[in-house]
């Protein structure tokens, strides 16, 4: 637009001008923000959504409240009450994801380091990153179904029902075939990759040939996938385990279980790895291979990849062939990994996560593992949470909403922060513009 | 009312947008503001307008120093704007379009549309504007949306208009018409700033003009003055409006196209069994007003359109079937008519943009595995030897000037081996300096022995370039002259007129015979 002539860092120099003053931290702390530095933005979000996240959890604990009841009699207890709610649960949930000093005090009150490893007490205080690796390696997974598809201009809001795809053929191979040991794996997991694939590139081919839109189809794909997973559970002769009633499916096979990592007390296994290997593979295809720049032009315009000779519609079939198979890993990681057996629940909420987790990476490979990363430890932490503060494991749900809230929204948090600032006078603009000018 | 700025002044961090600007516009007068891309004349404008606040300088009505905190405060005092990208509303009628905002209201509190309609009528009829108050906005061509905004900012009882490229999305013809209506604003007492890069619009129009360049005012001049003097001001040195080349040498038919057809997803027929023929060191212009087949038949000739009928061979190779990669290795060099859109990627480098097209082939991938460094190399070199300004090769092409991109795109074209350019528009949008730097570029393509097909709605660029001029009218081409034709005789053709059948076809003449333009283009 013609009238849009300054950009949000020109209109921070404009501000310095207006306002001369002494250039404190505070001063400097707040021109940060207004620069956009993204950075800033995210650690302001993340602050906020803990405050939230914090006041919400104390406010609703019965015990708070009722030393709110008593507020004029004893303020002192009221105040301390909610901080230590509020605080508390925030101890317990990075005990539970990261380290916890007990296991550490555990650990040397044992004989010897021989025992301790026998027993599993070194193994305890590795416990909390075992579990937040656990907890994240779908969650990349599925982030990078997500995250490449977006790259291409593509929304894949089906990441659940891939994931079923490669569920349902990772287990399967799980089962259903007798291999040996590194074998079994590697196919059970290259199952759940093109199981995953040829949903994923049937929206594609779909988008591709018909012009059908990927958001709608997907969608229709997650309900297709959960109600055929319902019905391939429900007999004996497709894929339930004998003698049951219940919809599950037989357990996989021992020589299908992705391996441990670190020795039977822990969990974290060789899923974990896959998940790295597939964000550094995705971060190599965008960015280091003629695919990458196909995918990144048709992203950004395809119009210009078309009159640049590209292959628009190949590029939408593949990278929806590549995303299918990273949401059909998710899968096989999960029953190869951690579950190994199906039920109709087995997919969760992966498929949403996938969504929030690539939005916060920004949807780009590095940032899909640091967000899986952080929501992983945000789930492992949750039980010993809950379990310790009564703080009910929701709590994790409602803070992954809000710092994708905030993240997603830069002007809101540069809106809230400005409200501390005093005079608001000569950057009116920076708000409205601030994300697109 | 009589308008004044005194030494405004405007700085963005260390940019200085406008710097010491004097500018006064009389009552009844057209106040043109010339100046290249960036020169600043829209940040003076947005000053004038309350978008912006200046650092320094005053703006005076009448002689009294007024303030203008909003856009409110600037068409309370009088002065109205007409944006180069327009304000409308689509669906909504114009009268419902010149209310917004200000509505009129019946004591009932109900929109009063009676009076509405016939304040737009009333206005539209005695400026010549001729708006139907009840037409949607979205049905009606971008000329009558301008007017429309014109009648807005007249509605709000505006006696300064600024008109902020106003010709820029026009047709010669709607050009033309502009030109009356301001003729006729300006009997009415109206005064208009009219904002352009364009020499020979400005030339027609103004009764003054103001250039600026790098933020300041460079001269004062009157209407009557040459065209080079003004564009040397402009650009700050002496440029040649004309590229000085030799006589065209043909040598042997390159691209070769018969009866060629080409229909859209209705199955509306834009190009029309056309056959031409470019041949080796000589440049085809082909002329016509906007949307006569032209877009369609560049696309055509890529690829990116299905050819329903007819042939296109390149050195007598069959490529009428081919994809657009299969063209482009044939040795088509391709400069498209929207560069934004077709031309580039906006969000990518300079450096990723030079081998869109190319970004495959050897040295820059081997296999599927790109080569970042040559990519890097490329871009370094390409970037010296086509000039283009940009303050590094990894920099986001979407923020530099048009002209630039438009450097950029060449430099890309021109760098894989080509035996014809096909180019659209090729210096749309840009300014005066650019613009000869492309002409300069596209001459050397000739003289280097390429065949050169250029499609451009301006006749003085199709003038300056083509050694033959074919003219384009609903898909056909109504005949070819030399470059020395007259300028009525092509208009002639350009309005549908052929060599067997002299006039305008059909019951209806085509008002938009752009014969007598001497202010439209470049």
């Amino acid at each position: 637009m013609s009238d849009q002539v300054s950009s949000p860092g020109e209109a921070t120099a404009e501000k310095k001008e207006d306002a001369p003053g002494p250039y404190g931290f505070g001063r400097a702390f707040r021109d940060s923000i207004l620069e956009g530095h993204t950075l800033t933005i995210i650690v302001l979000a993340f602050f906020t959504a803990f405050v939230i996240g914090g006041l919400l959890n104390a406010f609703t604990n019965t015990t708070v409240l009722h030393a709110w009841g008593s507020f004029f009699s004893a303020p002192g207890h009221a105040i301390a009450a909610t901080w230590d709610t509020a605080v508390g649960a925030y101890v317990e949930m990075f005990e539970g994801s990261i380290f916890n000093p007990h296991t550490v005090a555990q650990l040397f009150q044992q004989a010897s380091i021989g025992t301790a490893i026998r027993d599993g007490y070194l193994s305890a205080v590795f416990n909390p990153l075992s579990e937040t690796c656990v907890q994240a390696t779908p969650l990349i997974l599925a982030g990078l179904a997500v995250a490449l598809p977006y790259q291409a201009g593509l929304f894949n809001i089906g990441a659940q029902g891939q994931i079923i795809g490669g569920m349902i053929v990772a287990t399967f191979l799980g089962f259903g075939v007798s291999l040996p040991f590194f074998v079994h794996v590697v196919v059970s997991v290259i199952g759940g990759f093109a199981g995953g694939a040829a949903i994923g590139g049937l929206v594609g081919l779909l988008k591709a040939r018909t012009g059908a839109h990927e958001v709608i189809v997907t969608i229709m794909m997650n309900y297709i996938m959960a109600y055929f997973l319902a019905y391939l559970l429900s007999f004996g002769y497709l894929m339930q385990a004998p003698h049951t009633s219940n919809a599950i499916s037989p357990p996989i096979a021992g020589n299908a279980h992705l391996p441990l990592l670190f020795g039977s007390h822990l969990r974290i296994n060789a899923g974990f790895l896959v998940a790295l290997a597939c964000a550094a593979g995705i971060w190599w295809l965008l960015n280091r291979t003629t695919t990458g720049f196909e995918f990144r032009s048709v992203g950004k315009n395809p119009s210009a990849a078309r009159t640049a000779g590209m292959n628009v519609e190949r590029s939408w079939v593949l990278v929806m062939l590549i995303a299918g198979g990273l949401a059909g890993l998710t899968g096989a990681a999960v029953i190869q990994g951690t579950d190994f057996t199906l039920n109709p629940q087995s997919y969760g909420t992966y498929g949403i996560d996938a969504i929030t987790v690539a939005l916060l990476g920004f949807g780009r490979p590095l940032g899909v593992v640091l967000a899986g990363l952080l929501f992983g430890a945000l789930h492992a932490g949750a039980p010993l949470m809950q379990s310790v503060t009564g703080t009910p494991v929701d709590m994790v749900q409602v803070l992954q909403a809000v710092i994708v809230l905030f993240i997603a929204a830069p002007p809101l948090i540069r809106a809230m922060y400005r409200l501390r600032a005093a005079k608001a006078g000569g950057v009116g603009g920076v708000v409205s513009k601030g994300w697109n000018a | 009312m009589e308008l004044e700025l005194k030494g405004i002044t405007k700085r963005f961090g260390s940019l200085v947008a406008n710097d010491r600007i004097d500018l006064s516009v009389a009552p009844g007068q057209v106040h043109a503001l010339l100046g290249e891309n960036g020169a600043g004349k829209t940040t003076l404008m947005n000053v004038l307008y309350g978008l912006l606040q200046p650092d320094d300088g005053t703006i005076l009505i009448d002689g009294k120093p007024a303030r203008f905190g909003s856009p409110k405060d600037a068409i309370a005092a009088g002065i109205g704007m007409v944006h180069q990208h327009f304000m409308l509303v689509p669906v909504f009628t114009v009268a419902e379009n010149v209310t917004l905002g200000i509505e009129e209201t019946r004591r009932s509190g109900l929109l009063d549309r009676r009076k509405t309609r016939k304040d737009v009528r009333e206005l539209s009829h005695r400026y010549g504007l001729e708006v139907d108050p009840d037409a949607l906005v979205e049905n009606l061509p971008v000329g009558i949306q301008q007017r429309v905004e014109i009648v807005k900012a007249l509605v709000r009882e505006a006696t300064v208009l600024i008109l902020d490229e106003p010709t820029a999305v026009l047709t010669p013809a709607e050009t033309q018409d502009l030109f009356r209506i301001i003729r006729q604003l300006k009997q009415g007492g109206k005064s208009i700033v009219f904002i352009s890069h364009k020499l020979k619009e400005v030339q027609a129009i103004a009764d003054t003009i103001t250039v600026l360049r790098r933020g300041a005012v460079v001269g004062e001049r009157p209407p009557s003055a040459t065209e080079d003097e003004l564009a040397s001001l402009m650009v700050g040195r002496s440029v040649q409006l004309r590229v000085s080349k030799q006589a065209a040498k043909p040598g042997d038919v390159v691209l070769d196209v018969t009866d060629l057809t080409v229909t859209d997803e209705t199955g509306r027929i834009w190009v029309n069994g056309m056959s031409f023929q470019v041949r080796a060191g000589e440049i085809l212009g082909v002329a016509g007003v906007q949307g006569n087949g032209q877009t369609e038949l560049c696309e055509a000739l890529m690829g990116l359109r299905p050819t329903a009928a007819g042939q296109v061979t390149l050195n007598g190779r069959d490529l009428t079937r081919a994809t657009p990669t299969q063209r482009l290795r044939a040795g088509v060099a391709y400069v498209p008519e929207d560069r934004r859109e077709d031309g580039l990627v906006g969000d990518f480098s300079v450096a990723d943009n030079m081998v869109l097209d190319v970004y495959n082939r050897p040295p820059f991938a081997s296999g599927i595995r790109l080569h970042p460094d040559a990519i890097a190399a490329n871009a370094a070199e390409r970037v010296q030897e086509f000039d283009v300004r940009t303050t590094s090769a990894d920099t986001p092409v979407g923020t530099l000037s048009g002209g630039n991109q438009q450097k950029v795109i060449l430099a890309r074209e021109l760098g894989h081996e080509h035996k014809v350019l096909v180019a659209s528009q090729p210096t749309r949008g840009l300014d005066v300096g650019s613009i000869e730097f492309v002409h300069r570029r596209i001459v050397d393509q000739r003289d280097k022995g390429v065949a050169v097909l250029i499609v451009s709605a301006e006749l003085d660029e199709i003038y300056a370039l083509a050694d033959r001029i074919a003219v384009m009218y609903e898909g056909r081409i109504t005949g070819f002259r030399p470059p020395t034709v007259p300028a009525e005789e092509l208009g002639l053709l350009m309005a549908g007129a052929t060599d067997q059948n002299p006039g305008p076809p059909g019951p209806e003449p085509t008002p938009s015979a752009p014969t007598a333009i001497p202010g439209a283009g470049q």
